[in-house]
């Protein structure tokens, strides 16, 4: 990782490979979403209703991976004063809050015609609800910190801190009884049908991939800010 | 030592700190956030009659009789013990309710024991299969409820 210590190094390699992952991603999603939607087998008890999963699923792992992304440039930031770490968390923070959002519009109109409720304060919902709010809570926080001119490590110490909610997130549907059914997909295996479960990895894989697209684009944007701004202030000197 | 060795350790210390924290926390809350409650937790315990709460497990099979208005269905919820919970509905049941298939009713304990639900949810399982392969797998899922 002390590879990118440079941002011209950085810079380098994100230039290229921006199109790449954002192509590549939307690709597979197209494809994924064309097979999840029209190809693959519906549900034996919810019909075609099953058929969100391939956008609800693949946003929930996002919203989550997104969090552990902050939590881990967080920990870089404060602990080796990794330059790029910051611009990484912050670059992370407003897709992971967006795939949040999908994942809770997505499950509640799935609920609706299989559960039988748009919302319902149950252990999961209610946890995947309170990473949405951290999400909000975080951008607001790391947003005020640049306008002062911080460091951002009050931002970085309350990424770490919001960490704790994703063990909480998981395994919500262990240790509160919920409405939310059990985890499908572990690691040993899954009880999706096959021919349901791979369109929905290759999703997740798509979306993952512009999801990272995403991440390169808002940090090149925020390192050129920089810039202009340091320029702005030689220039003003 | 070193200073990022020191903020490694100082770090460290913290996040087991936050860790115990949540996971007393969390301890604190095992009975309470619980979104239902099952049969068996309400075994040998007085009921709380006349208090809004949700009662779910599965719907035991064989056990629903709809009423002759039309409407009232009456049921019997299971889990894994022996205690079970009847319940009596009156409103429109969601698509998903099926026999020996997971709900959860909202609503209140007559004083016999009936429990009256205002809500009643389909709960369905963490499976998802096409049609055609569930001939008879779904007859014999009777895991824990959750």
């Amino acid at each position: 990782m002390h590879v990118f210590a440079n941002p011209a190094r950085f810079l380098k390699i994100a230039r290229p490979l921006t199109p790449w992952l954002g192509w590549g991603g939307g690709v597979l999603v197209a494809f994924a979403l064309f097979m999840g939607l029209f190809v693959a087998p519906p549900d034996y008890l919810q019909g075609d209703s099953v058929r969100i999963i391939y956008l609800h699923v693949p946003a929930a792992w996002l919203g989550m991976a997104g969090w552990a992304g902050i939590a881990v440039a967080s920990l870089m930031q404060i602990v080796w004063r990794h330059p790029l770490a910051a611009v990484a968390a912050r670059a992370i923070a407003v897709p992971g809050a967006v795939f949040t959002f999908i994942c809770l519009a997505t499950g509640s109109l799935w609920g609706r015609p299989t559960w039988g409720t748009y919302w319902q304060w149950d252990g999961r919902m209610t946890s995947m609800l309170v990473l949405l709010f951290l999400y909000v809570g975080y951008i607001a926080l790391g947003e005020a910190d640049r306008e002062r001119g911080g460091e951002g490590r009050i931002t970085a110490i309350f990424g770490l801190v919001g960490a704790i909610n994703l063990p909480v997130i998981h395994y919500s549907v262990l240790w509160w009884r919920t409405l939310h059914q059990g985890q499908s997909i572990g690691l040993t295996g899954s009880t999706i049908a096959a021919p349901m479960l791979w369109p929905l990895l290759v999703s997740a894989l798509g979306f993952s991939l512009l999801f990272g697209a995403i991440v390169l684009m808002r940090m090149r944007a925020m390192l050129a800010r920089q810039k202009v701004e340091a320029r702005l202030r030689r220039a003003a000197a | 030592m070193k200073r990022k060795n020191q903020r490694l350790i100082l770090l460290i210390l913290a996040a087991v700190a936050v860790l115990a924290a949540t996971l007393l926390a969390i301890w604190g809350l095992r009975d309470r956030a619980s979104y239902f409650y099952a049969p068996g937790d309400l075994a040998g315990k007085p009921l709380p009659v006349d208090q809004a709460v949700r009662i779910g497990g599965m719907v035991k099979k064989g056990s629903v009789r709809h009423g002759k208005d039309g409407l009232t269905v009456d049921f019997v919820v299971r889990d894994e013990t022996p205690s079970t919970i009847r319940v009596r509905f009156r409103k429109i049941l969601p698509d998903l309710f099926q026999e020996d298939s997971g709900v959860v009713a909202e609503g209140r304990f007559q004083p016999d024991g009936l429990f009256v639900a205002d809500e009643i949810l389909a709960k369905h399982d963490e499976n998802y299969m096409p049609p055609q392969l569930d001939a008879g797998k779904h007859e014999h899922k009777t895991g824990p409820v959750r």
